[in-house]
């Protein structure tokens, strides 16, 4: 036997808890399961020309980068910090101020320091100052320069990809640092030599076929859209329209595939269906542009570009006025902060105008697309749509403003509108929880698969946080949001951190409330659940 | 079995150093960096797992040399364990911190037992510190497997949206994905 038996106690205390006395560069990654993506399907990576393609693990010693991986990603950050005047500011001009370095949701909910998002771009400044900046040539370590190796771009991969680029810590820089520019410009740097997660790269590659997520074809999403006519018809009685591909429509209409595929995205479908009827809009759906979301934009900004080319490729060919893009998030972000530059001017279209209120959206006269949650506003404001509150009585509702509408696109008040003029119970969460400072869902900007379901809800804590704490103060059983990432992962984040609260969209609210013309008597939601539950916080 | 009135009164007295301590030690298990944040940021929303921690410990520790038998421990330790069984913790690591609270206990008491003469009720205390180290223990096996079985869910969900789009097959059940 070597050495004296020790009691458990002692062997206990032998154990140490604390990190290992080491600088920060000096801590290499460790892949634990459930706390990152799986890599890219490389036959997608083939078909999208994107460097590399080939079978590997985060999770394997050898990542199978081509040899000269360090050049190509030098290279590569030359070109960039070249063609991006943002990024070299980005790099030189942070002072380590600490203002943004407890504001991810990431670091609040893992207390790993390289998730401050000072920390986090430092993983890139490192290796900015060792190669790009006089400083660091000269002083190496001394000028917090560091030397690419394999392990930097291994920490690249995971904390990039902890990184939902959300922008909240933007909102507290006194530079503006824009984090969100850094994680995509990391990621494309790392997509050079290959490294991707195929919840980034299937989609992208979907899209880029069939012009959705999920690779749906025409004839499926005539399928989709006609399920949902039928659907809604058995629940209110009334038979809508829904034209596809309708050449010379006023206006087209975009949103997220999951709304057609999703739950419980559909049921703001539902919602967007008799909105549409109700109020007469001669509108179309695209079977190509049949995704508002575009996951290039988490990874490059080419791909960003090819797959929003079809916006208005799509509005051209069916010649419309305008477009109306439905509940999503970093579309609006793409929308709103890129897509004039990137596929426009769109000068073949109008700056959009309301067929039903005439009002003149002024602010969408360059990207020619209107927010759904604004048209509807508007509609209210000028009384052309009826509403019975009442129909949402089964509901106490919270509304998590989605990061890029609420952050990127400043659409902070008309949810909130639709939500009043369509509830009788509404209860806003705590200040620094919403609106500009809404916390992430912890799992946007391609995080949201499985196998990160630790890290996600890590991520998810502080916003789970403030939903808990509604549920308890008021009795909270809905939580509603504007983005389809948010409809997908905050019904997991809420069975985990809290329980017994639903999660939907803000057209499912209007699309409860809404009165139909020749509707048959009503006393069931487009969940199919009653109006009114005996018993609930409601009726007490 | 309560403890008795004499250690009961000692631990009243020493309940802010004793939680203090306890608390700090629960911190501790963070990076060095982060512990600042951690220990300082008061409000429950910017600070989730700091607050969490400092706001059950204390009520923790009540119910723990108090008289009533309540359930409010359990849903505080719940809470707590809860949010260490997502982080970057063993499972031993991630409830250790029940045990930790006996060596706090008797570190601070250190001058006093042989004084009072309460060994005998300090091992009831102590097995009643065993029992939250036990209902922590079942905490975090349900937390796990509350994730596990959202895992699946979303696996089986991902399932049925392959099978939706390879034979165009419209499913009652909706499926779940990103937009």
């Amino acid at each position: 036997m070597a050495g004296p038996k020790l009691k458990p106690e002692e062997l206990a205390s032998k154990i140490k808890y604390s990190l290992p006395p080491k600088g920060w560069m000096d801590q290499p990654v460790e892949f634990k399961e459930g706390t990152f993506s799986y890599s890219g399907n490389p036959k997608n990576i083939e078909y999208m020309d994107l460097p590399n393609p080939r079978k590997w693990q985060p999770t394997d010693p050898d990542w199978k980068l081509p040899e000269n991986w360090k050049e190509i990603i030098l290279e590569g950050l030359k070109d960039r910090l070249h063609r991006f005047r943002s990024l070299q500011i980005f790099m030189d001009i942070c002072v380590r101020c600490g203002a943004c370095a407890d504001k991810c949701h990431f670091f609040i909910g893992s207390g790993d320091p390289k998730n401050m998002p000072v920390m986090r771009a430092e993983l890139l400044r490192a290796v900015y100052r060792n190669d790009f900046a006089l400083a660091g040539k000269i002083f190496g370590r001394f000028a917090g320069a560091r030397e690419l190796t394999l392990d930097v771009v291994k920490e690249w991969f995971y904390y990039f990809y902890q990184c939902t680029q959300c922008r909240r810590c933007s909102v507290f820089c006194p530079y503006g640092i824009d984090t969100a520019e850094i994680t995509l410009l990391v990621r494309e740097l790392l997509s050079l030599v290959g490294v991707n997660i195929d919840w980034i790269v299937t989609p992208v590659a979907n899209s880029f076929r069939t012009g959705n997520h999920l690779g749906i074809q025409p004839h499926g999403f005539k399928d989709s859209i006609d399920f949902a006519v039928d659907e809604l018809e058995s629940i209110t009685g009334v038979r809508v329209e829904a034209p596809i591909n309708k050449k010379g429509a006023e206006i087209l209409f975009i949103t997220p595939s999951a709304d057609y595929f999703g739950s419980p995205h559909y049921y703001t479908l539902l919602g967007y269906l008799a909105l549409f009827h109700e109020i007469g809009l001669d509108y179309t759906w695209s079977t190509y542009a049949s995704e508002g979301g575009n996951f290039g934009s988490f990874i490059s900004h080419d791909l960003m570009k090819s797959l929003n080319a079809k916006m208005y490729a799509e509005a051209k060919r069916l010649g419309v006025k305008w477009i109306l893009g439905g509940e999503c998030g970093h579309m609006w972000r793409v929308v709103h902060q890129y897509m004039n530059t990137l596929n426009g001017p769109a000068d073949f279209l109008e700056e959009p105008v309301s067929p039903i209120t005439g009002t003149r959206f002024e602010n969408a006269r360059s990207t020619k697309m209107v927010h759904i949650c604004e048209f509807t506003a508007d509609l209210i404001k000028n009384g052309k749509i009826r509403l019975d509150k009442g129909r949402n009585d089964n509901r106490r509702v919270t509304f998590h403003d989605s990061c890029n509408p609420a952050r990127a696109l400043g659409l902070i008040e008309e949810p909130r509108y639709l939500i009043r003029n369509s509830c009788n119970y509404f209860f806003e969460m705590p200040e620094n929880t919403i609106r500009e400072q809404t916390f992430c869902c912890g799992s946007g900007a391609g995080l949201g698969t499985d196998e990160n379901l630790e890290m996600r809800m890590r991520g998810g804590l502080p916003r789970a946080n403030a939903v808990k704490f509604v549920k308890e103060e008021h009795g909270v059983n809905f939580l509603g949001c504007i983005c389809a990432i948010d409809k997908a992962t905050l019904p997991p984040l809420m069975e985990y951190w809290v329980g017994g609260v639903e999660v939907g969209g803000v057209h499912e609210l209007v699309g409860n409330a809404l009165i139909m013309n020749g509707e048959k008597e009503r006393t069931t939601d487009l969940r199919g659940e009653p109006f009114h539950i005996e018993g609930n916080w409601n009726a007490r | 079995m309560s403890v008795t009135a004499m250690l009961q009164e000692l631990l009243i007295r020493k309940k802010s150093a004793i939680v203090d301590k306890w608390v700090k030690i629960f911190l501790g298990y963070y990076p060095a960096e982060s512990l600042k944040f951690l220990a300082s940021q008061k409000d429950r929303f910017a600070n989730p797992v700091g607050y969490t921690i400092s706001s059950s410990a204390g009520a923790i520790f009540d119910e723990l040399i108090g008289d009533s038998e309540s359930s409010m421990t359990e849903a505080l330790l719940k809470d707590v364990v809860r949010i260490r069984a997502v982080q970057e913790f063993s499972p031993s690591q991630a409830v250790r911190f029940v045990f930790d609270l006996k060596g706090v206990i008797r570190n601070e008491i250190r001058k006093e037992i042989d004084w009072i003469d309460c060994r005998d009720e300090l091992e009831v205390l102590e097995s009643r510190i065993d029992n939250l180290a036990l209902i922590a223990f079942d905490s975090y096996m349900e937390s796990r497997e509350r994730l596990f079985r959202i895992r699946i869910d979303e696996v089986k969900a991902r399932s049925s949206e392959a099978a939706a789009e390879n034979g165009g097959v419209q499913n009652d059940s909706h499926v779940k994905r990103n937009g």
